[in-house]
This record gives structure tokens, C-alpha cells and sequence, in this order.
């Protein structure tokens, strides 16, 4: 581990049961980095953002966090879950839910300060969802609701920040507007992987792309992760290559074979 | 008017069961919003039938009956949390068992006195009439606990119901608020005993908060709003026991059931009648 790397990962083994989720994946990210986690389904994407904020516990190999200014804050990592696992229909507003975001800072039995709910104001208006501050979160859309979220780990002042698949379920231009703002938050130094089914995006938007499938099979700059050969040994007989095209058979793994529809790799998958 | 008001309440044990009404009404709907939202209501039904053993044992020992149902109500609550923590079984299938275990061991115990029928008869279905100036002091105690401690750790519980992870991850302990949660039901539960008994406690739980739901959207609000139905309806309940003769628990339970029907048909934004308007409008 560098200097530079604000996260260092060696040779992280997670298993369930007896059955390896991840096997001896070691990467180091820099700080500020963007890093797209790509892989099949079950590849360990989720397992790998879980074992990061220590939902999952390591059978072997380490994590380690180094911090550019000697405080660390008390939970330097923050997690914007994917859609499915939040219950939209729960009674709380949109300010609520980025003031939870503070509870970590705030001690048990505390009451949110001054201080707290300014700086919840301040994370709401850097989403531009200002507006949106009293709105209970079941009723906006799938954008708005994402953004709440991402609120909700910036107002835990984290210095990674994990997207456990962003852009699936959001349109295109909430898709458009999300990139915009990791676009922003690369300039405040925060270090951001997110996991996505997309790999267009991966390849076009991303500086750094980590292609995992159990193992980490390929880390680095795009045009190095996305050959032939990774993309073979990632996805296996899944991967067809017709003409420079990469078409990925992934849509519903376990269903009967004639029930499967080819996505070309460029496609947003569902 | 006035007269048909007061009239019930001029004698004594109707005014301390106005009292212990009031207190149950209260502490059941606002930890019943937890149950609504936390999917806890076979678990609270559960814990109430659960608690008869300990009852039984008490009455058989001519101990007090609430600190009977308060051991049990504890036990069981900590043996479900037991079994279902690291998923050895399912917590459903845990609840099952020990609450069809318990009850079973409620009614041999009880089936051993001569009087069973009446007093089981009390313990199911609450005897709100029978509340003694002593049993008032137990169940407003225990009721300024369970409220105290929903008030002190509400931004924890609130964490706790609607993220757990993030709970987790901000090491807020979401399996300790469980098992908080969980006592905090057995108290709820054991404080209801003596007014809607076993039988009923569950619809204290849920519909008053289920109502509360479907009115508000904040969790703060959905309390507030559940704490006033749950009250309104043990008063409306008491009169309706009082004028028509009918056992109070089951009017109290019937008064909220009609209420919650009424609300899922006209609640101005989550009702039945607007959200069909607005699907039309949306068509």
C-alpha cells in the first residue's frame, strides 16, 4: 500500500458456510479514485461492498483504511444500499432519512444539533433536492430517491463512499444526472466504487474497473480490463464475441436456457 | 348530555377503569407503530398468549398476577430472541412453538383450581372493571418505562426499524434494539392484561397504529396520531361497555377496528377512495 491509496484490500477471502463468496481478491484504490465493480451475477459485488463496512466478516486476508489527515471519522465508510433493500413504504421524509446520516457522529440518546441540521440542509441542496426536504421518501421517483440516499452518505462525511448498483432501475437521465455528481464529488477527494450490471458505462465513465467473478479476474484502467480474455474468464460461456461485439447472456441465470434473452454488453441490463 | 357523560364515571372502579383504559390505549398504539412497521404483530400476539403460565402461576401462588405475566413475558421474549438469533430456526417457526408451548402449559396450570373457567375467562378477555387502585400504580409505571425509553431511544429505533444495515454500520447495535424492542413488547403486553387480556391485545397493537399509518408520514406524527386513537377509542369503548352492557376489552377492540375501516376507505392520501382517484387521474 502506497502513500497514495486510501483503501487496500489483501487478499480478502468471505465465505458463506463453506462456500467462497470471494476468494483472495487484493487491490489497492487511490485516494479520490472511482472504481466500477463488474461482474455476473453472484460474482461477490454485494459480498465484497459488505465485507467493506463490515457487515460480512473475513475468513482470511485484511482491509485496511489509511486516511489522508491523521482524524479519522467514526465511520469513514458510507454505503447508498441498492433500491430493493430499502422499505419505501416506512413513514419517513426525505430530511429524516439524510439526518440519519448524522447519527453516527451523534452520540446514543443525542439529539440531532443545530450544526446537524444544517449540514443535512447543506447535503440536500448540493443534490438539489432541497425542495424535497419534507416529502415523505415513498413518493418520489426512483432519481430522487437514489439522491436521498447519496445525501445520506455525504452527511456521514465518509471518505469512501460504496454504490451497490446505482444505476439499475433509474432512467436515463437520472442515470446522466448521478454521474454528474460522482463527476463533482472526485474534486472533494472522497473515493467512490460502485457495482454495476453496466458495463458501457464502466468503460466510458470510469477511470478504474475492477472485473470480478468470485476472484478478482482484472484491475485497472478500462482498456486493459475489457479484453477478450478477461471478459471469457469472467462471464464464461456466457461471453460471445461477434465482431469487435461482446454479447453477455446474463439476463436471468438459472431459468431454462430457451427462456434466455442475448444483451449486448453496451445495454443497460434490467 | 353531560349527565350521560359523567354518569359512568361517578363510581369508582369506572373511574380507575377510565384510568388503566387511557394507559393501555396509549402505551399499546404507540409501540404498536413499531410492530405495524417492523412486521411484529404474530410476535405480540404471541407474547401475550405466552405470559398465561406465568399468570397461572402467580394466581395458583396467590402472588400478584402482573408480576407473574412480567417474568414470563420476559422469558419468552428473551427465548425468542435466543432461538432465532444466529438462524438456527426461523423466528416465526421459534415464535410458534414457544407460544402454542406456553399457552398449553398456561391452561394445564390453570385447569388444576376449581374456578378455572371464570378466571381464564379474565386473563383472555380482560376484566378492566376489576382493576385495583394498586394494580393502577403497577401498569402506570410500567407504562412510563415503555414510553421513557421509546422517547430516549427513538432516533435509535427509528434507525434501527427502517435501515438496519446502516444501523450496523453506524455500530448502533440493531440486534441490542431488537432485544429492547422485544422487552419493551412484553411490558406493553403485560400492561394490557388486565383490559383487553390476551385474547385481544394484539388488535391493540396493531390498529390503532395501523390506523395512525395510513394518516400520517412521518414516524414521529404516526406515534402521536396512534397514541390519541388508541386513547379515543378505550374511552368510546367504556361507554359503549357501559350503555350496552358488553364486555369492555372486545368494545374497545371493536370501536378501532371500525375506525381503521373507515380510515383505509377515506384517509385523505393512502386511502382507498384516493388512490382510486388518483390512479383515474393518472389514466
Amino acid at each position: 500500500m502506497s502513500n497514495d491509496d486510501c483503501l487496500s484490500l489483501q487478499g480478502v477471502t468471505v465465505a458463506y458456510g463453506g462456500r467462497a463468496a470471494l476468494e483472495k481478491v487484493t487491490m489497492d484504490v487511490p485516494h479520490g479514485g472511482q472504481v466500477a465493480i463488474v461482474g455476473p451475477n453472484g460474482a461477490g459485488k454485494s459480498t465484497l461492498f459488505k465485507a467493506l463496512v463490515g457487515l460480512v466478516p473475513l475468513r482470511s486476508g485484511s482491509i485496511e483504511l489509511r486516511d489522508r489527515d491523521a482524524d479519522t471519522p467514526a465511520e469513514p465508510i458510507a454505503y447508498v444500499p441498492q433500491r430493493e433493500e430499502i422499505d419505501w413504504s416506512f413513514p419517513v421524509t426525505v430530511s429524516d432519512v439524510v439526518m440519519m446520516g448524522r447519527y453516527g457522529r451523534l452520540g446514543w440518546l443525542r439529539r440531532p444539533r443545530a450544526a446537524d441540521h444544517e449540514f443535512v440542509a447543506g447535503c440536500l441542496d448540493e443534490l438539489g433536492i432541497a425542495d424535497l426536504a419534507g416529502r415523505p421518501v415513498g413518493d418520489l421517483s426512483g432519481g430522487q430517491q437514489q439522491r436521498v440516499f447519496l445525501a445520506r452518505a455525504l452527511a456521514q462525511e465518509p471518505h469512501v463512499l460504496l454504490l451497490d448498483e446505482p444505476f439499475t432501475g433509474v432512467d436515463v437521465s437520472a442515470k446522466e444526472a448521478l454521474l454528474e455528481i460522482l463527476e463533482r464529488l472526485r474534486g472533494r477527494g472522497i473515493t467512490i466504487l460502485v457495482s454495476t450490471h453496466d458495463m458501457q458505462t464502466a468503460q466510458q465513465r470510469f477511470e478504474l474497473v475492477a472485473l470480478l467473478n468470485g476472484r478478482l479476474i482484472a484491475y485497472g484502467p478500462p482498456p486493459t480490463v475489457f479484453t477478450p480474455e478477461h471478459i471469457s474468464a469472467a462471464f464464461g460461456g456466457h461471453a460471445l464475441f461477434l465482431e469487435g461485439m461482446v454479447v453477455i447472456d446474463e439476463c436471468c441465470p438459472g431459468d431454462a436456457p430457451d427462456k434466455r434473452s442475448a444483451h449486448d454488453h453496451r445495454a443497460d441490463e434490467p | 348530555m353531560i349527565h350521560w357523560l359523567t354518569e359512568p364515571f361517578t363510581l369508582e372502579f369506572m373511574q380507575r377503569a377510565l384510568v388503566a383504559s387511557l394507559i393501555v390505549g396509549v402505551v399499546c398504539s404507540v409501540l404498536g407503530c413499531f410492530v405495524v412497521l417492523r412486521a411484529m404483530a404474530f410476535l405480540g400476539d404471541a407474547l401475550a398468549h405466552a405470559i398465561l403460565p406465568g399468570v397461572a402461576v402467580a394466581y395458583l401462588l396467590g402472588a400478584n398476577l402482573l408480576a407473574g405475566a412480567l417474568v414470563a413475558a420476559l422469558l419468552v421474549a428473551a427465548g425468542i430472541g435466543l432461538f432465532s438469533r444466529r438462524g438456527a430456526v426461523k423466528e416465526d417457526t421459534a415464535i410458534g412453538i414457544l407460544f402454542a408451548a406456553a399457552l398449553a402449559l398456561g391452561v394445564v396450570l390453570m385447569s388444576t383450581v376449581r374456578s378455572y373457567a371464570t378466571d381464564l375467562t379474565h386473563i383472555l378477555f380482560g376484566n378492566v372493571l376489576g382493576v385495583s387502585a394498586g394494580d393502577l400504580w403497577v401498569t402506570g409505571a410500567l407504562a412510563v418505562g415503555v414510553l421513557a425509553t421509546v422517547v430516549l431511544l427513538y432516533k435509535e429505533l427509528l434507525l434501527a426499524s427502517f435501515d438496519p444495515v446502516l444501523a450496523h454500520t453506524l455500530k448502533r447495535r440493531p440486534e441490542l434494539l431488537r432485544f429492547v424492542m422485544l422487552m419493551l413488547l412484553a411490558l406493553t403486553v403485560v400492561v394490557s392484561l388486565q383490559t383487553v387480556g390476551v385474547g385481544l391485545v394484539a388488535a391493540m397493537l396493531v390498529t390503532p397504529a395501523a390506523t395512525a399509518y395510513l394518516l400520517t408520514h412521518r414516524l414521529s406524527s404516526m406515534m402521536l396520531v396512534s397514541a390519541a386513537i388508541g386513547a379515543a377509542c378505550s374511552v368510546a369503548g367504556l361507554y359503549l361497555s357501559y350503555y350496552l352492557n358488553v364486555a369492555s376489552g372486545a368494545a374497545v377492540v371493536l370501536t378501532a377496528t371500525v375506525l381503521f375501516m373507515v380510515t383505509f376507505v377515506a384517509a385523505p392520501r393512502r386511502g382507498a377512495l384516493a388512490r382510486r382517484a388518483a390512479a383515474r387521474r393518472a389514466a
